[in-house]
């Protein structure tokens, strides 16, 4: 057993009896990187150096009796999260030598917690895709089959722990961007609810849909990352005040009389037949373990992925539009005037569906358009968003599958936008409601891995915990992606 | 719907982006074909429904005006690809 291939919490044990230190670790990690980097491309920078330096802190922090849940353990960010002093190009041209001056307040929390940095981990271009392939700098390949993409837009993360490159890493979730990459390459992912994690220093797409959230490699290391990042920050105003719980109290195997509602709106066309069968199986080892099974109905979900890319589109081409070349950025080096230098620095800077994106969104907030689809949207948000409620009048949490396929192959979407965008079917809704979901691994079909989407009521993250760990408890998923090798 | 391609090169005047003559082509075509999907929310009547912007609710925050260090100069700079004397350096603008 190498170390590189325990979790948080066993990392955590034997940091803790000082059994190996935070240097072994890291090392142990950087190896790693150094070997299944080459197939797996999750990252678009190694900080080396710095985990190096902060392994040292760690130690020292073990040394004097300061040691907390994650000090001297690795860690991947995705590449749209703020690092002081690193690189942060939101796997944009755009953002190609951006240095950010600050860290988001996740990081800042992170590195208090005596974190190791081991780098940031590749995107599709400012977290609109769902594959990576939309990163300008690589695509990041699937660890249980190189011929297919990771998911994404938090690909890179998602692949990074799926091999084994980090313990743990942070991704973003705007449409199902941590959900359904975890899906696809069999790892814990958590969406929280909006609000409960600051975004201050994630990089702007959707403002009132983004949210930051671990990947891990179970159940108990997502509850342990929650608690260092969950909580009010006064740097971000959409951050909620409340009582944040130990998260991994909840971490208990029973859950009988838990009513666990199944809506058939989440199995609808566009399954694979071999994702369903494994989910039906998931749905019977919760009533085995004495779960209640409520079929329920939330009709209004099916028209979440239209009104997701208005919304979604619309404040992407607001957010997006501060990149002038003027502040920071990609700066064109040929110009006319001051207009043509930032339709030239822009145009030069995006990629193709940063620009789809941006057309979209200005086409649906134009003089003409804005109630036809921006104000329609939002008026579906409403429906989408008391079709929950009503639900969970009915149940406790809802489960499905995260995404409607196992991994699809590298190339097969990418020329039609619309067929990539099905790929967050059964998650964007979540995003448009503002609940919490966490994608779990829960079997193979055809050798690839299949995630159950758990999705709960507002800061009922505690009761998702509860249900995925009864789960991974009582199903054992220890499958492991065969393409990388070395030693597990 | 479709989308025309003088539409796409007023969107994109709007939006400070710039396209060649093959990239409007495809645009009005690709946009189209995702208003085409969007415009399935019109099956749904909504003439009684409230919009919701932002799901929780969400207040204005206010803070005393008390005076508090910012970032440095130097940092607010650092990715600048222009600066003088402290500044941003812009393009000139009035000829």
């Amino acid at each position: 057993m190498e170390l590189y291939s325990l979790t948080v919490h066993e990392l955590k044990e034997l940091l803790h009896k000082r059994e190996v230190s935070a240097q072994e670790v890291t090392k142990s990690y950087l190896e790693r990187i150094k070997e299944v980097e080459p197939k797996i491309d999750a990252l678009v920078t190694i900080t080396e150096e710095f985990a190096l330096e902060r392994a040292k802190v760690a130690d020292e922090m073990i040394k004097n009796g300061e040691a907390k849940d994650l000090t001297g353990i690795p860690v991947i960010i995705k590449d749209n999260i703020s690092t002081e002093g690193i690189r942060t190009t939101c796997s944009s041209k755009m953002l190609e030598n951006y240095i950010p001056p600050y860290n988001a307040t996740v990081v800042e929390r992170l590195l208090n917690e005596g974190v190791v940095i081991l780098g940031k981990s590749n995107l599709d271009e400012f977290a609109m895709g769902s594959s990576t392939e939309n990163s300008a700098f690589k695509t990041t390949k699937n660890p249980w089959d190189l011929s297919r993409v990771p998911g994404g837009s938090s690909g890179g993360s998602a692949a990074a722990v799926a091999a084994d490159e980090a313990a743990f890493a942070l991704g973003s979730d705007t449409g199902g961007s941590i959900r359904q990459p975890a899906s696809l390459c069999g790892v814990v992912g958590m969406k929280p609810t909006y609000g409960l994690v600051s975004r201050y220093g994630l990089v702007a797409f959707a403002s009132s849909l983004d949210q930051i959230g671990p990947f891990t490699k179970d159940v108990t290391d997502c509850a342990i990352v929650l608690n260092a990042i969950a909580g009010h920050d006064p740097m971000d105003s959409t951050s909620v005040k409340i009582e944040k719980p130990d998260y991994t109290s909840y971490l208990k195997e029973d859950i009988k009389g838990l009513r666990i509602g199944v809506a058939k709106e989440f199995f609808g066309a566009g399954i694979e037949e071999g994702v369903k069968e494994t989910v039906e199986k998931a749905i019977k080892v919760f009533e085995d373990l004495g779960a209640e099974i409520i079929d329920i109905s939330v009709p209004y979900v099916e028209y979440a992925l239209p009104a997701y890319y208005i919304i979604a589109s619309a404040e992407a081409s607001s957010n997006l539009a501060r990149y002038d070349g003027i502040r920071y950025g990609h700066i064109a080096k040929n110009y006319e005037d001051l207009v043509d230098m930032y339709m030239t620095s822009r145009s030069e800077g995006f990629g193709k569906e940063v620009k789809r994106r941006i057309m979209l969104g200005t086409y649906a907030l134009s003089s003409g358009y804005y109630d036809a689809y921006y104000k329609k949207a939002l008026k579906v948000r409403t429906l989408i968003k008391n079709d929950f409620e009503r639900a969970f009048e009915k149940c406790d949490v809802i489960v499905g599958p995260t995404s409607p396929t196992v991994a699809f192959k590298i190339g097969e979407r990418t020329n039609d936008p619309l067929a990539m965008y099905l790929a967050d079917i059964y998650t964007v809704s979540v995003n448009i409601a503002g609940l919490p979901a966490i994608s779990i691994p829960c079997g193979l079909s055809e050798g690839l891995p299949v995630g159950l989407q758990i999705i709960g009521k507002h800061f009922d993250e505690g009761r998702i915990l509860n249900v995925a760990y009864a789960f991974e408890k009582a199903y054992k998923f220890d499958a492991k992606p065969q393409a990388i090798g070395g030693e597990r | 719907m479709a989308i025309s391609k003088s539409e796409v090169e007023y969107i994109a005047k709007l939006a400070r982006l710039k396209f060649t003559e093959e990239e409007i082509e495809a645009m009005a075509q690709e946009l189209s074909k995702i208003l085409d999907y969007v415009n399935k929310l019109n099956e749904l009547d909504t003439e009684n429904v409230e919009p919701t912007a932002h799901i929780v609710p969400i207040h204005n925050v206010f803070r005393e005006d008390e005076v508090k260090p910012s970032m440095p100069r130097e940092k607010v700079l650092m990715n600048a690809p222009f600066t003088e004397q402290g500044c941003f350096k812009v393009p000139k603008i009035i000829e």
